[in-house]
């Protein structure tokens, strides 16, 4: 008998004691499945070349893709202002799932509403919907403001939220002048970055459209973070730099406290974020900055179309890109990079330095949203390394074009390839037929780690099987060096675990590395 | 082994009242009709004491209404109800899901259905397989998509035994016509495909995708079944409606194999096609999940003439009523062995009740689950001497209601389709020791000091079913509520959340 109350056996030993590897093999003799030579042989033909050729011949087959619907985007980026409600038009199931999704990766609440819409609104339209769910919402969680994003079947059915939001304002679900920007975010239609994208710029328009505030009239600079997953740490590092460079700025939505409360007793569904007041005063902004370009475009339209100077980073990852954010931000404001700054850069060259012999010339698949991806493969340069396939499933041709442009400014980057709108079955072909020393990526990653052994470094959104990594930068001279630790951490454990047999392989089991 | 206990059914009736006041009074009369606390019923000594034992309580309230829109209900959609409950898990199958890439996405890997098998070589749990349309698919229609997407995963999988069409709220919407693409196909490659109409948008939870899910299995599978190559046996019974959740359905199978009965099936819980199939050959329909695959045991029963038989796995109280029972529809023999099995494990059983009964004794716990949990587990925390303050289904129907009066005790609460805000509310009011939900509720639940148990997906732990089960289920409750950390929450220089005056 396995169990016993004196040494309880998790699932992982529980299920390899022998009366569950009997029962497993008595079930298998008659389960009808793939015999065990056809799934050997099946499984050794997927490593090879030819089943690479046609994984890469997929036309309308996505396997494992690395990227998310669009109001997913919407409802993380709602996240970020005070006391805002999200509020998912369409079928109800999709909020939970943005809400499960979440919340599996922060480790903390996740609020959103539906508008819970069924067959006959699928027929009729979902008006009667939004006219009694932004009621409902409004009376039982007193937000401050309800930013509405939709799902696909509202999106398919035609519903117009302009319409409808004016309409339900007319019958007194909200007061008339009670702020519910609203965002179409068809999940169709690119991917969660773009969803992010559309509800920033849907709230912006909502704040600056008919406001008499003029573009330059304050020196504060607008920061838009983008999607990202390391929210709780990388916006409070910004904002410690920012603070350090005495520069006046305003992030466009930040969920780092929303994703990031105490726990001292109470609940709080909302936390943080930025202010009505400040969105209103962010139109007279000079500039707006994106640290993610790729989740940015549209918002960055808008902002130049209201008189805003603006530009955009790929993720400020590492020495290069830090850099050139301080930079930007140095023109932009007029302030100068204080000396702390340049101590805490050199803090970070040092200690890639100390430690380069080891990441020098190190082979590195990384997977994730476009700017990540890019992020990762410039500092990954920056150590020596070689990021040798670089995969994004939301990244298109022009990300793809970038990627090359950076690999061509690097003789580390000569057999590196960016690919475009892949996913992570692709990536398990790329990993058998030409091997790299590591993946940076998600959680998702695992999988791949399982089947080709090659070591996981989870750095970007989801991170469902590690706990609070996000709470820390990634970001920043500070940020570079916890990737960097992270990357050795990996390193080290695996040199370790190669050598570490006693009198077999730890001729190498070195105390000093 | 648990004692009788009684809730304060006043001090419910009066949460109740205040969380309605909050509602716009059309929606607060809505909500009413969910709302209630189990009242005692005054049992006829000669009353005919039903399947699951004698009832307790009425815990009647309205049930499988559409969620109010703007409240948070903490409810899925069809699609979760039949690719993440009843088709996933069926392991030698690939599912499509089928439509734009975020369902698959949210679902992948989350409901912790075990198999054994080569994952993207015999076995497609633990993959997220779309369609991924894009707005050309939503204007031209999808249909030649999935014809190519059906192509390209016999060659990227051949070994695959069939394939299921998981509709995502678009396809109903824009007139595809999975049905015929799903026959063309299947004939060309000689394979099962099974098309699903489980579109988000379809009734008013999980629960009609897991209807629809039913009826595809009839429509779909089932009728090859006489041509599976199975030799029937006395003592052939299918487990139905057990997803082996954290290895549930192992944990059951092993006790079942050890009274002597024999598992045609599994469903779905690290099933295989084929193990479907053959199921109207079984003697017996053993079923754990009610809500969700009831459906299917009544068509069985009418079209082959099999038997169906609730079960209860959760707690030695319940694990022992319903191995005695199940062995009563199989005669002495097999009735003898069942004791034996009950005796084995009585050991184990008073091990962990001994272990762990004085460190949860009286302490109370609140449920909100799905659509058989609520009840089902009652009696597993009554085993170890808890308390129900109050359950609460996301997508049960009227007879669960019902049912749930077996295990219910007078004055405890009952809520369906919780809101965000009642369930938060109540659980301030009542306070209990601990709380078993999901994903979305565990952190709100923490932050306020309760200790909590995610009673979906077992908080990555289980399994909870059979003997093995029951003691990491006593044990899980255990380090929720005892761990040390619920003591930390205040700083000490402050008294109740008032910072004391600075030192004079």
């Amino acid at each position: 008998m396995p169990q016993s109350a004196e040494k309880i056996l998790d699932h992982g030993p529980l299920f390899r004691e022998p009366e569950y590897q009997e029962m497993f093999a008595r079930k298998k003799a008659c389960d009808g499945a793939a015999s065990f030579d056809a799934t050997a042989l099946q499984g050794e033909y997927t490593k090879g070349w030819e089943y690479r050729e046609k994984n890469f011949a997929r036309e309308a087959l996505v396997i494992n893709p690395a990227k998310a619907c669009q109001p997913l985007g919407a409802v993380f980026a709602a996240a970020g202002f005070e006391k805002t409600m999200s509020f998912v038009h369409g079928s109800q199931g999709c909020a939970a799932y943005f809400r499960s999704h979440l919340s599996r990766h922060f480790k903390e609440p996740c609020t959103a509403v539906s508008s819970s819409m069924t067959e006959d609104a699928a027929v009729f339209g979902g008006l009667n919907n939004m006219i009694d769910g932004l009621a409902n919402c409004y009376s039982l969680y007193q937000p401050k403001m309800i930013a509405v994003s939709t799902t696909c079947m509202a999106e398919v059915i035609g519903d117009d939220l302009h319409g409808f939001i004016g309409n339900a304002k007319a019958k007194g679900s909200v007061p008339e002048d009670f702020d519910v920007p609203f965002a179409h975010t068809p999940s169709f239609v690119g991917s969660h970055i773009d969803g992010y994208d559309n509800s920033i710029r849907g709230i912006l328009e909502h704040f600056w459209k008919d406001s008499p505030t003029v573009a330059g009239s304050s020196e504060t600079i607008n920061i838009v973070p983008g999607f990202d997953g390391f929210c709780v740490g990388n916006n409070r590092e910004l904002a410690r730099i920012l603070g350090l460079m005495g520069v006046s700025y305003t992030f466009i939505g930040d969920a780092a406290d929303q994703f990031d409360t105490p726990s001292d007793g109470e609940y709080r569904m909302y936390d943080g974020g930025t202010t009505i007041d400040e969105l209103k005063a962010a139109k007279g902004a000079k500039a707006t900055v994106a640290l993610q370009h790729w989740n940015s475009r549209k918002t960055l339209d808008y902002a130049a179309s209201v008189g805003q100077e603006t530009a955009s980073f790929h993720y400020p990852l590492g020495i290069r890109a830090t850099d050139e954010l301080l930079m930007k931000v140095s023109a932009l404001s007029g302030k100068a990079i204080p000396e702390a700054l340049r101590l805490e850069r050199g803090r970070l060259v040092d200690a890639m330095a100390d430690s380069q012999a080891y990441l020098h010339g190190k082979r590195y698949a990384i997977f994730g949203d476009p700017d990540f991806v890019q992020a990762m493969a410039r500092f990954i340069l920056e150590t020596g390394g070689e990021p040798v396939h670089c995969l994004s499933t939301n990244g298109g041709k022009e990300w793809a074009e970038d990627m090359q442009k950076l690999f061509d400014g690097s003789p580390f980057g000569k057999d590196c390839k960016a690919h475009e709108h892949k996913d992570l079955w692709h990536l398990r072909s790329l990993l058998f037929t030409e091997p790299v020393d590591f993946v940076v990526g998600n959680s998702h990653g695992k999988y791949l780690e399982r089947d080709t052994k090659t070591p996981l470094i989870r750095l970007t959104f989801p991170i469902f099987d590690r706990h609070h990594h996000h709470r820390f930068p990634v970001i920043g001279y500070q940020g570079g060096l916890r990737v960097l630790t992270t990357l050795l951490d990996k390193m080290f454990d695996k040199l370790d675990a190669e050598t570490n047999i006693s009198g077999e392989t730890d001729i190498s089991f070195d105390l000093t590395r | 082994m648990s004692e009788s206990y009684e809730n304060d059914g006043q001090a419910h009736e009066q949460y109740i009242t205040e969380v309605l006041a909050q509602y716009p009074e059309k929606f607060a009369k809505r909500r009413k009709k969910h709302l209630a606390v189990a009242k005692a019923v005054e049992a006829a000594p000669e009353a005919p004491v039903g399947e699951e034992g004698p009832l307790l309580t009425e815990c009647d309230v309205k049930s499988n209404i559409k969620s109010i829109p703007g409240v948070m209900t903490i409810r899925g959609c069809a699609y979760a109800g039949s690719k993440g409950v009843v088709w996933g898990p069926v392991k030698d199958m690939v599912h499509i899901s089928h439509g734009p890439v975020g369902c698959g996405q949210y679902s992948w890997s989350q409901r912790r259905n075990y198999y054994v098998g080569t994952t993207g070589v015999d076995a497609f749990g633990t993959m997220q397989i779309t369609s991924d349309f894009q707005e050309k698919d939503i204007v031209f229609g999808g249909d030649k998509k999935l014809d190519k997407v059906i192509d390209e995963i016999e060659q990227m999988f051949p070994l695959n035994g069939g394939i299921s069409v998981q509709s995502e709220c678009p396809i109903g919407l824009i007139g595809d016509d999975i049905e015929a693409v799903s026959r063309r196909k299947g004939k060309e490659i000689g394979k099962t495909i099974v098309p699903v109409r489980c579109e988000g948008f379809r009734g008013v939870s999980q629960s009609l995708g897991h209807h629809i899910a039913n009826d595809a299995i009839r429509d779909w599978v089932l009728d090859k079944s006489a041509e599976a190559d199975w030799e029937a046996g006395p003592y052939d019974v299918n487990i139905v409606g057990d997803y082996n959740i954290g290895g549930d359905a192992w944990a059951s199978r092993r006790l079942l194999e050890e009274m002597g009965l024999r598992i045609c099936g599994n469903w779905s819980g690290d099933a295989t096609l084929a193990e479907m199939e053959r199921a109207p050959k079984a003697k017996l329909n053993l079923i754990h999940c009610y809500r969700s695959m009831n459906y299917i045991c009544r068509h069985m029963e009418e079209k082959y003439g099999i038997p169906w038989m609730e079960y209860n796995f959760f707690g030695p109280s319940q694990i022992a009523a319903s191995l005695r029972k199940i062995a009563k529809h199989f005669g002495p023999e097999i009735e003898a062995k069942a004791e034996e099995v009950i005796a084995k494990y009585k050991p184990l059983v008073d091990g962990i009740l001994e272990k762990y009964g004085p460190r949860l004794k009286g302490k109370k716990v609140m449920l909100y689950v799905g659509g058989l949990r609520p009840r089902h587990v009652m009696t597993a925390y009554e085993d170890l001497g808890m308390e129900i303050a109050g359950t609460g289904y996301e997508f049960a129907h009227n007879d669960d209601y019902q049912r749930t009066g077996h295990y219910a005790k007078p004055g405890t609460l009952i809520y369906d389709d919780v809101t965000g805000y009642e369930l938060e509310k109540f659980v301030e009011k009542i306070r209990p020791d601990l709380v078993g939900s999901g994903i979305k509720e565990k952190y709100p639940v923490q932050k306020m000091g309760i200790p909590f148990r995610q009673m979906h997906s077992w908080d990555y732990s289980g399994p909870y079913h059979g003997y093995d089960g029951f003691a990491i289920f006593a044990r899980d409750m255990d380090l929720a509520i005892n761990n040390p950390v619920w003591d930390l929450f205040d700083a000490p220089w402050t008294d109740g959340g008032e910072l004391l005056a600075a030192a004079e």
